[in-house]
């Protein structure tokens, strides 16, 4: 049984403009230990997936309309607030973009850990300051007497982010959820903070949700990868499997449209035309259809639902995946 | 097309020497006490030939937007030259000082925050060209910003609209348009695609090229996204605590990067390919960037240099033409290539402070044991083992 199971997920946020369906139908499991990579552009739904698990999706204007959050063989959707507050920093950690605005300001960087796990493990004061300077050097931070005295804005970015992932595997997390964890960061920082990040969930055995927009940072790091369009999964697999041959267009495209720094320096970029779509204006057919090079007609008529292809555990959702897939190898 | 390179004989269009920022900190309520400098740029020379592109990357606080700031006119120089067609512009003020903004534009980085809200598109781009008094007539200046708009691939119509109804790529469009208006011959881009999504990105780089092409333009690329900068630039320059740590033409740096920091930076971009980053042996730079209000002594890149010497910490070595046309500014790069490599990044020296070079020791070495490259296609150094 895998430690996540995400059956059929909707979240929807209810704005002047009318109903935008963030998260349409989004299913996908994480398994113990694994890391999992959801990738998309702003707009795909990415964030408000991961927000949906934890049930952090603001209310109003958001709202999750249905679908089943199997974590660790309980549906996290019919529990209470109160057991919620339990898995939320307890079993489940979160790392966000922005730490500045994720950390509380008016209190010291200990405080905030120590609250951790007096709240979630029970420990008293002297048990968690100790447990508190013990995380601090296991994120590498230097000096971790001193800097639990410390406020936020003391702090660099990249410190910053130490601290967050501190708070994330306090309490031994069975699994780590991170949104854009280093997309504020410079590029040699953001290398420091997710070698730091797979580091300590393999040694804490936790599993790890990362995401992003980054196609690299995937590549890098995530076990599987799900891509993300217009609030659903369009591709799902295993990382080497959708890199090396894609079978959703919309992958192919995005793999295509990045200058790549390990390879001849091509003539010109191959952009995917068009802007991204207009989620409260969304029909019964492809959203990816107005951009796509290989859309045909049977694109407007039906969506195409995630489907097995050749490779087992490689899913698309696309009615010409497999001539794409053909197509990929050669093209990419 | 990147087109071929403006020929090295050209003079140059932008000549900046010595170039100095320093912002004070001052202590104190009313009557505000010095108490100390940010050297944000600190020493800053290059230059630019018509129809070149310069890429000046760096890590946040490098001092890449000041320097671009201070060619914009946007901030007055602390010292130091910037000389635009032969003039220097460092110091200009009043009327000479307009008549260079109609020449000098810039593409911002946020194209949210960088449009007025209040405005509509058209008069957004119409803005320029009414400010600087090219254009009375309005008819004539709507004509002009339905040309603006078509040259960037936006439809006329966009003119009445406001910028909160368009996406990020249209309104990057927008803000191209606008420094187009008043015609002019260098543009300064200031993480002009830092902001937008994977797709959109490259729409507006192939944009940016085809303007540079049709207008025979001029650019200024500061970004901090390598793959972005390699694609799009005729030559690149590193920054580091305000200043330039390497310089060399696009293909020299990327293939053959020589100074240490240039090596960690590209290593630490990650390739988007699994099976490219399952074989990158990869060990990310150590430490954070020190603060340019009290930066180390000597080279400042030193405590972070996995090759540093005890040397690196007192003299700050200056940016020396190490191969023609490739500056570098390290003390340590005219060792031995290969005595260097042994102790890169790959595998980091066991003391923090290795023995003096030995010229002769360094090269039997390599010899035996092989030679570390650097490798393009893994963006990493690679033991190759000599054949025998």
């Amino acid at each position: 049984m895998p430690l996540l199971d995400v059956v059929d997920l909707h979240a929807e946020f209810r704005t002047g403009l009318g109903r935008v369906p963030a998260v349409n139908g989004v299913s996908f499991t994480v398994d113990r230990g694994e890391t999992v990579a959801i990738v998309g552009e702003s707009g795909s739904g990415k964030s408000a997936s991961a927000l949906s698990l934890l049930r952090l999706i603001p209310d109003p204007p958001g709202r999750i309309t249905g679908g089943r959050i199997l974590f660790d063989g309980r549906d996290l959707l019919q529990l209470s607030e109160a057991e919620m507050r339990q898995v939320r920093g307890g079993d489940i950690g979160m790392v966000f973009q922005e730490p500045m605005t994720s950390l509380n300001p008016v209190l010291t960087i200990g405080r905030q850990i120590t609250e951790t796990l007096e709240q979630h493990r029970g420990a008293d004061r002297t048990g968690a300051e100790r447990r508190a300077i013990e995380l601090l050097s296991l994120v590498g931070i230097a000096d971790p007497g001193r800097r639990l005295k410390q406020y936020p804005h003391q702090l660099s970015g990249g410190m910053r982010q130490r601290i967050m992932i501190a708070i994330a595997i306090a309490c031994d997390p069975k699994l780590i959820i991170a949104d854009e964890p280093t997309t504020a960061l410079d590029v040699t920082i953001q290398a420091q903070i997710l070698e730091l990040m797979k580091d300590l969930t393999r040694r804490l055995g936790a599993a790890l949700i990362i995401i992003t927009h980054n196609l690299g940072v995937v590549a890098r790091y995530a076990n599987r990868v799900n891509v993300m369009y217009a609030g659903r999964i369009v591709e799902s697999g295993p990382a080497a499997a959708v890199y090396r041959r894609p079978r959703h267009p919309y992958t192919m495209a995005l793999l295509r449209s990045v200058p790549r720094i390990d390879r001849p320096r091509q003539s010109r970029l191959d952009p995917i035309l068009g802007q991204p779509p207009d989620l409260t204006r969304v029909d019964d057919g492809c959203a990816f259809r107005p951009r796509c090079r290989f859309a045909i007609a049977a694109c407007a008529r039906r969506r195409p639902t995630l489907m097995a292809g050749r490779e087992a555990g490689h899913l698309a959702a696309c009615l010409r995946q497999d001539e794409i897939a053909l197509g990929a190898e050669m093209a990419l | 097309m990147k087109p071929a390179e403006p020929a090295a004989s050209s003079a140059p269009l932008l000549e900046v020497k010595g170039l100095r920022k320093h912002f004070p900190i001052s202590e104190g309520l009313l009557i505000g006490r010095k108490i100390g400098e940010v050297k944000a740029v600190d020493g800053v020379d290059f230059t630019i030939r018509r129809g070149e592109t310069l890429g000046l990357v760096g890590e946040s606080g490098c001092g890449k937007t000041t320097t671009g700031r201070c060619i914009l006119r946007l901030e007055r120089p602390t010292a130091g030259e910037i000389r635009y067609n032969g003039l220097d512009i460092a110091t200009l003020k009043g009327r000479p000082l307009l008549e260079l903004r109609r020449r000098i534009q810039v593409i911002f980085q946020d194209p949210y925050s960088s449009l007025n809200p209040r405005m509509k598109v058209g008069q957004i781009i119409a803005e320029p060209i009414r400010a600087h008094g090219i254009e009375r007539d309005r008819a004539r200046r709507a004509a002009r910003v339905h040309e603006l708009l078509s040259v960037c691939d936006l439809d006329p119509a966009f003119a009445d609209r406001y910028p909160h109804e368009m996406s990020g790529g249209q309104r990057q469009r927008v803000g191209i348009a606008r420094a187009l208006a008043l015609e002019p011959e260098f543009i300064v881009c200031d993480e002009a695609v830092s902001a937008l999504d994977v797709s959109i990105q490259a729409q507006i780089i192939n944009l940016l090229e085809d303007l540079r092409e049709r207008f025979h333009l001029t650019y200024l690329f500061i970004a901090h996204d390598l793959s972005v900068v390699r694609h799009i630039c005729h030559r690149v320059a590193v920054m580091y605590l305000g200043r330039i740590v390497e310089l060399a033409d696009c293909d020299q740096l990327f293939d053959n990067p020589q100074h240490p920091y240039t090596q960690a930076l590209l290593a630490a971009v990650p390739v988007p390919d699994p099976e490219v980053e399952r074989r990158r042996a990869f060990r990310p730079l150590v430490g954070e960037v020190p603060s340019t209000i009290n930066p180390p002594s000597g080279c400042t890149f030193h405590p972070r240099c996995p090759i540093a010497v005890s040397a690196c910490r007192q003299a700050r070595p200056e940016l020396r033409e190490l191969r023609p046309r490739h500056w570098v500014a390290c003390g340590q790069v005219d060792w031995p290539f290969e005595r260097h490599e042994f102790a890169g990044i790959r595998s980091p020296p066991k003391r923090a402070v290795p023995p003096p070079p030995n010229k002769e020791a360094g090269t039997q070495q390599h010899e035996q044991n092989g030679r570390i490259r650097w490798d393009r296609g893994l963006g990493c150094r690679r033991l190759v083992l000599l054949r025998r």
